[in-house]
């Protein structure tokens, strides 16, 4: 291997990798080592006090009231992985599967289904707002003029259709992405395979089961892992929607508001404390971190190489 | 004559260069009032003109975020020398950190004729050291369309029976008595304090404060169950899924007759809808003896940087903003109730607001409760959408926050 000299294409390799690299380390790396960093000390509102060693983080999962809080939060986000991973993966598999099929109107589906996902999440929001409006809102004036009017619901004000309504308008949102990814996994499939297929069966089931699913694999990779992290990340579809208490009480509290609440504040809240939104943020950067490398670890190991 | 004048230039530029800092003093100003920039622009003409070698720079910031701005700022050495901070709570996060420079009668002379809660509003409390000067207070209370009560011949009600039986009139005629919704939290709050204050009483807040009370008691119980009981008959189908803008719209357009909430609403639904005819009224308590009671509390107010470079100029800027000269323009463009001493009212509005307050309890979890965590107004939020929904029981609330407050509240932790 030739010495890399200072002239010529290794200043030019050089010139080119300095600025991002300085910018990654100067935005990301940087703030990430200082939440950590933060995670230690004692604050009042912004003056570093003591360093306390684990005391934030231990008060984040065990004292009262944050004990409960963290808990509703986490388990809050664990519903909405769920729920999206059937409602907008699922979904979005199915509706790839009937865009490659060619069903009659896939052209104009394919731009339809990916649509929403331009939209800014603000726009979304709003929109959703407006259709659980509970006296003008799209859905209840459906359901009284069919006559269904014991269905109409304050959607947004009940512990237990809130959250629902919030991942029905994220999943209504982002449907399209997980339906483009999986689509274009779909479309790599060799036609010899699929001629293959046809000469044993001309089951749509076993198509789905045995050669499209197990074949798409690194799209599902792809999909999971983001889902995943956005699961877990989820801030802003809520914030607009239910505000940062995660209104009604904390039915749609999710970490990223609880995190955002306790490190900042809130008009109704008390102190803001750096120190344990910084052990919220670490333990959330950890979680996210471990799960999501044993997931596409996991989700890689049954991709098959064509 | 070349001379003379090189001579000249350099005398120019050396007595400029010495007189520069002491006569031009720029102050950085800051406030998260974005809607109140012309009126600001104002006070800070007036300001300047009456002291050449100070210019005042106002700059607005995001309301939601500006105590996160201002203390990231502070904390950083880059903050404004004179700067609006809220009070109570909000006020001890920045001043704690020490950031603050602490005002007094000798600094500031025009303090001593402040209102003792509006100066407590801007005092840390542990060793009540006062970090600002209070501007505004506000009032939680029912506001009402005059048009709507005339049009059904209904006069504001003496006792909480009578505010049942005239909403209920309302309801028989088509109109929605309430328009508040609850889906927003912080509503919650207005709406418990704005129609519960006076059947709560100023014995149960005394009691409170003394100690002698917490948040179990019967009279807090009872105001709550009886706030539940008025909201689930007059407020609107599904409030409790109704966001506060809405609630705002089903008022000024005139769908609803009455509003509970706070004295700044009185603006924007003027602005909403300019042919209003508002009128307002303290919730009654169970009788027409009991006192009416508006929950009051105070806003924010102007400080000055401690680590700032032109604190003298600061210092006399305070004391334009603490004068009756700005208290009256302040009121008079703004409409907004200044807590400097003997401002008058031309707004016939803010002068009923200010006499409303002559009889006032402090909109409690605001001014007492929103020190630690769990807040107090987090806490009665929460638990008032459970109950609103339902889910919960007025007894149950007492002591939902008597338990949660006593995680920092030293007088409830027995």
């Amino acid at each position: 291997m030739p010495k890399l000299r200072m002239t010529g294409r290794g200043l030019w390799i050089t010139l080119l990798i300095v600025p991002p690299m300085a910018f990654v380390a100067l935005f990301i790396v940087y703030p990430i080592l200082l939440a950590f960093a933060y995670a230690f000390f004692d604050w009042q509102g912004l003056r570093r006090g003591d360093f306390v060693w684990l005391e934030n983080f231990h008060t984040v999962l065990f004292v009262e009231p944050y004990r409960s809080w963290t808990l509703n939060a986490f388990k809050n986000n664990v519903i909405v992985f769920f729920a999206l991973m059937v409602l907008q993966n699922g979904l979005g598999f199915l509706l790839a599967y009937a865009l490659w099929r060619e069903m009659p109107g896939a052209r104009f589906h394919r731009i339809a289904v990916f649509l929403p996902v331009v939209l800014s999440t603000i726009i979304v929001a709003y929109l959703f707002k407006l259709f659980y409006h509970p006296l003008f809102g799209v859905i209840n004036i459906s359901l009284r003029s069919i006559g269904m009017g014991w269905l109409a619901q304050p959607w947004l004000g009940q512990g237990n259709t809130a959250l629902w309504g919030l991942i029905a308008a994220q999943a209504w949102h982002m449907v399209g992405f997980p339906t483009l990814v999986f689509l274009a996994g779909m479309q790599r499939i060799p036609g010899e395979i699929l001629d293959a297929v046809r000469m044993e069966t001309e089951s749509e089931w076993v198509k789905i089961t045995k050669i499209v699913w197990p074949l798409v694999a690194p799209s599902a990779t792809i999909v999971f892992t983001l889902l995943f992290v956005g699961a877990f990340n989820w801030f802003e579809l809520p914030y607009i929607m239910a505000g940062l208490d995660g209104s009604p009480f904390g039915s749609t509290d999710v970490l990223g508001l609880y995190f955002y609440r306790t490190a900042f504040g809130n008009v109704s809240a008390g102190q803001q404390d750096f120190g344990l939104g910084s052990a919220l943020a670490v333990l959330i950067f950890i979680f996210i971190a471990i799960f999501a490398t044993t997931l596409t670890i996991r989700l890689r190991r049954r991709e098959i190489q064509l | 004559m070349t001379r003379t004048f090189v001579t000249k230039a350099i005398l120019a530029l050396g007595v400029s260069a010495i007189a520069l800092p002491a006569f031009a003093q720029e102050l950085s100003f800051w406030s998260w009032r974005q809607e109140d920039r012309a009126a600001y622009e104002q006070f800070i003409d007036t300001f300047e003109a009456a002291n050449p070698g100070i210019t005042v720079n106002f700059q607005t910031f995001e309301a939601a975020n500006y105590n996160t701005i201002l203390s990231t700022a502070l904390a950083g050495g880059t903050g404004p020398d004179v700067m609006m901070v809220r009070a109570y709570g909000g006020l001890e996060n920045v001043a704690s950190a020490g950031y603050l420079e602490p005002l007094s009668t000798e600094t500031i002379p025009a303090l001593a004729d402040f209102a003792a809660p509006a100066l407590a509003a801007e005092s840390v409390r542990s060793d009540g050291t006062l970090y600002a000067v209070p501007f505004a207070s506000q009032t939680q209370l029912v506001i009402y369309n005059k048009a709507i009560f005339d049009a059904n011949g209904i006069e504001e009600p003496q006792t909480w029976e009578e505010l049942k039986a005239l909403s209920q009139k309302l309801k028989d005629a088509g109109v929605i008595p309430f328009a508040n919704g609850t889906a927003t939290a912080w509503q919650n709050e207005t709406v418990t304090f704005g129609l519960g204050s006076s059947l709560m009483g100023k014995d149960f807040y005394e009691g409170l404060m003394s100690g002698d009370a917490d948040f179990t008691d019967e009279r807090f119980t009872n105001a709550i169950g009886e706030v539940a009981a008025l909201a689930a008959d007059y407020f609107p189908d599904g409030f409790i899924g109704l966001d506060y803008p809405s609630a705002q719209q089903l008022f000024s357009s005139g769908m609803a007759a009455m509003f509970v909430g706070g004295s700044y609403e009185l603006a924007t639904f003027r602005s909403q809808n300019p042919s209003i005819e508002l009128g307002m009224f303290a919730a009654p308590g169970a009788t027409a003896e009991d006192d009416k009671l508006v929950g009051l509390y105070f806003d924010g107010g102007y400080a000055a940087n401690a680590a700032g470079a032109n604190k003298e100029a600061s210092i006399k800027f305070l004391n334009y903003l603490a004068s009756l000269e700005f208290g009256q323009a302040f009121a008079n463009t703004l409409n907004n109730i200044s807590t400097v001493p003997g401002v008058t009212f031309d707004n016939p509005l803010l002068a009923e607001v200010a006499e409303l307050n002559q009889s006032s309890i402090p909109y409690l979890m605001l001014a007492h409760f929103r020190y630690g965590e769990p807040s107090g107004s987090v806490l009665i939020q929460g638990e008032m959408q459970k109950l609103f929904a339902g889910q919960t029981t007025p007894e149950a609330i007492g002591e939902a926050l008597t338990t949660g407050l006593s995680a920092w509240y030293e007088p409830f932790k027995n």
